[in-house]
């Protein structure tokens, strides 16, 4: 069992960040025309409208987030904040965006399994994903109700220091995952995982995403030069 | 003075008959393909019509092309950045596919396949995408060809504004004329500014309005954003694609495919000098009548020194500047003032223009010409000209006058000039000298495959590292890497084989039933 969580929570976040890293490299070197959010707005609308602006909205709160609540925890010490309001804002924030974010994400499985022309040209990774996005996300909102039970904030200190280990390829980052319950426990290897899926999905679409900042700096018209400037 | 180059195209519907074949070698060449079957690059309309994708003209309903703010700059009317940023998790503007049509095929293998029995096997209607039977196809890309269709259709298209009913209803009264149409290759594109990730493009060197197949993140903010609706979104790839101007064979000093097959002769490609420093200050004027004019005066005479000798310190080639010289688009929209660009009103400053057809005298118009031999006078034809200029001046008819009378006035002068009598009198009153007369005559008439085309080839040498290209084919759609290795892709590629749908080829081969 210690094995399994040493190789879980020591081993296993570097081989996903790995595989997330260079096959997102790999594919956009090697593979760029199939780098795309595949979007499937064309062939029916259907409920994407609410369903995909609540999935996204959400699941960019949830993403800066965990950024924010778990790699740099000083900020609520800066706004003043102790661990017991850092662990409250977490799960109310958390809690209504993960619902926002499950609810949006219900109505696009949905969407994709019932209208015919989506469900005529979808992918099984187009499936994977989604799945797996609503599986980790369940487990994520399951957290809420061990929280409930430690309002102390006492769960928050072992995962940030977890993250931090990691993040700093320190050795005996296990030993804090151990700490935590086994739905956190679950809900962070699927995270994981997560990552490890991009490249092979159109998830890779997310780092697209945040390059989208470029475009508000960019003037309006691209030409790409001709003859006199090469 | 910053002068650029680009290759223009002129339409003279006077002459289209509608025959489609420009649409369909434009298909054969580039939109024959998965994901693309929706999708005509080059699309014939009849007008009045609502057109392909339907109402594409209304961008109240769209929200294509550009619109003038209050301190005197445009931003696109689906909105700033960061309003087409905000519709990027779904897009509102967006048509759907069955504003376009639901590609179909039909059953032909129980044609074959069909058992003995008392009625004869129909082939019934299959979609392409999902392969399943539909009971009635709905709607197609040329749905109102030829005023087919019902007349409450037809009085949704926008050009009709103003016009009596009756005329676009009553059989006896009505008119109709072919729009052909292909991606505009803008001055001021609106599917370029709003692009999220930057892959669309104006080349410098010929002004062709590109699509990055590899940048293409498939935001599909270009597709609502041009108001021509001529960016159509690749469901397989989940890229954008558009029409090319057949660049390849520009480059080589070919015309398009949809040019050089036209069986009417009406298709004009050649260079067009312009003002690159304006281009924004001419698609802001304040009046959207006069957007006509500030485009045709971005345009530079490429006779005058000194704009060749601006233009050579700008990088144009002498082989450009030649072509320029005799390019049948200077003439056609510059120099006779025929051609005119489609909804100036959008501010794209469009660059495929129009000369607006002639008709037979209007059914309405008391007239003694039909007892002479006189030809009629442009008030008194069949299409209203407060329709041709909604289409091609923002609504104002003097320019479109103008342009009927002196194709009119070059009927009457070649009329009299073979059947004898005084063919200069009312060449005056349009402006035109007998000279012109004639070479407008040439150019119209005539238009020879030379006049038409002329295309300088572009000096790929200077542009692109060909060593690099060795051995490769081009861009091909199917090859999911840049060596073009088949099979199974580990990055999710498109190998999109799905179970349900059936391509048209299997289907022939009947090796799939539906």
């Amino acid at each position: 069992m210690a094995n399994l969580h040493e190789f879980f929570f020591q081993i296993y976040p570097y081989i996903a960040g790995s595989v997330f890293l260079l096959g997102s490299v790999l594919r956009f070197e090697r593979g760029q025309y199939t780098w795309t959010s595949d979007s499937s707005e064309l062939l029916r609308r259907g409920t994407l409208r609410f369903g995909s602006n609540l999935f996204h909205i959400g699941v960019l709160f949830l993403f800066m987030g965990h950024v924010i609540g778990i790699l740099m925890p000083e900020v609520f010490g800066i706004m003043g904040i102790g661990l017991r309001g850092h662990q409250l804002t977490a799960m109310i924030s958390g809690g209504l965006f993960g619902f926002a974010c499950l609810v949006g994400l219900v109505m696009l499985i949905h969407r994709r399994m019932t209208e015919p022309r989506i469900r005529a040209t979808t992918r099984v990774m187009d499936l994977v994903v989604l799945i797996w996005i609503l599986i980790t996300l369940s487990f994520g909102l399951c957290t809420l109700y061990f929280s409930a039970q430690e309002l102390s904030g006492s769960n928050l200190i072992p995962l940030s220091q977890w993250a931090r280990h990691i993040m700093t390829f320190h050795g005996g980052a296990a030993s804090f995952a151990m700490e935590l319950p086994l739905v956190y426990q679950i809900h962070m290897v699927l995270g994981m995982t997560l990552f490890a899926l991009i490249p092979f999905s159109r998830l890779v679409h997310i780092w697209s995403g945040f390059a989208l900042v470029v475009y508000l700096l960019r003037p309006y018209q691209v030409m790409r030069p001709g003859l006199r400037q090469r | 003075m910053r002068v650029r180059a680009q290759v223009a195209m002129v339409m003279n519907l006077d002459k289209c008959i509608g025959c489609h074949t420009c649409s369909i070698t434009c298909k054969n060449v580039w939109t024959s393909r998965e994901g693309m079957e929706y999708v005509w690059f080059n699309n014939v309309e009849t007008k009045p019509g609502v057109g392909y994708p339907h109402e594409w003209e209304n961008q109240e309903r769209w929200n294509g092309g550009w619109e003038r703010k209050d301190n005197g700059t445009i931003k696109p009317k689906q909105g700033a950045r960061w309003q087409i940023l905000t519709n990027i998790f779904s897009n509102p503007n967006l048509p759907q596919l069955d504003d376009y049509y639901e590609p179909f095929t039909f059953d032909y293998n129980t044609l074959q396949h069909a058992p003995e029995g008392s009625t004869v096997p129909t082939a019934r209607p299959m979609s392409i995408i999902t392969g399943e039977v539909k009971d009635k196809i709905e709607w197609g890309p040329n749905w109102d060809d030829d005023l087919g269709g019902e007349s409450a259709e037809r009085l949704k298209d926008v050009n009709a504004d103003g016009i009596d009913p009756d005329r676009l209803a009553a059989f006896e009264n009505t008119f109709l004329f072919y729009l052909p149409r292909i991606c505009e290759h803008c001055l001021n594109p609106t599917c370029v500014a709003s692009c999220p990730s930057g892959s669309i493009y104006k080349r410098e060197e010929d002004g062709i309005v590109l699509v990055d197949q590899d940048k293409c993140r498939g935001w599909r903010m270009c597709v609502s954003g041009c108001p021509y609706k001529k960016i159509y979104y690749n469901w397989h790839t989940g890229k954008a694609e558009k029409c090319t101007f057949c660049y390849p064979r520009i480059e080589s000093g070919q015309p398009t495919i949809c040019s050089e097959t036209c069986v009417g002769r009406l298709r004009y490609l050649g260079v067009l000098l312009y003002d690159a420093d304006r281009i924004e200050q001419s698609a802001s004027v304040e009046q959207e009548q006069d957007l006509y004019e500030a485009q045709l005066g971005l345009f530079l005479d490429p006779k005058d020194p000194a704009v060749q000798a601006q233009a050579r310190q700008d990088g144009i080639s002498d082989n450009w500047l030649e072509a320029a010289k005799r390019s049948p688009v200077y003439k056609l929209a510059v120099e006779w003032r025929l051609a005119f660009p489609l909804h100036p009103e959008y501010r794209t400053l469009p660059m495929v223009w129009y000369i607006p057809p002639l008709s037979p005298v209007s059914n309405s118009v008391k007239t003694a010409h039909a007892e002479t031999d006189e030809l009629p006078d442009s008030s008194s034809l069949r299409i209203p000209v407060r329709y041709l200029a909604h289409l091609l001046t923002a609504g104002k008819e003097e320019p479109i006058v103008r342009a009927l009378d002196r194709l009119l006035a070059m009927r009457r002068y070649m009329r009299k000039k073979d059947m004898g009598g005084d063919a200069v009198m009312s060449l005056p009153r349009v402006g035109l000298s007998e000279n012109q007369i004639e070479e407008m005559y040439r150019y119209l008439a005539i238009a020879d495959y030379e006049d038409r085309y002329v295309i300088p080839t572009s000096h790929q040498e200077a542009l692109s590292h060909s060593f690099d290209d060795q051995g490769s084919c081009g861009f091909s759609a199917d090859s999911r890497f840049s060596e073009g290795v088949t099979g199974a892709s580990l990055f999710a590629g498109k190998e999109r084989s799905n179970a349900q749908l059936i391509s048209v080829d299997e289907i022939r081969r009947g090796n799939r039933r539906p």
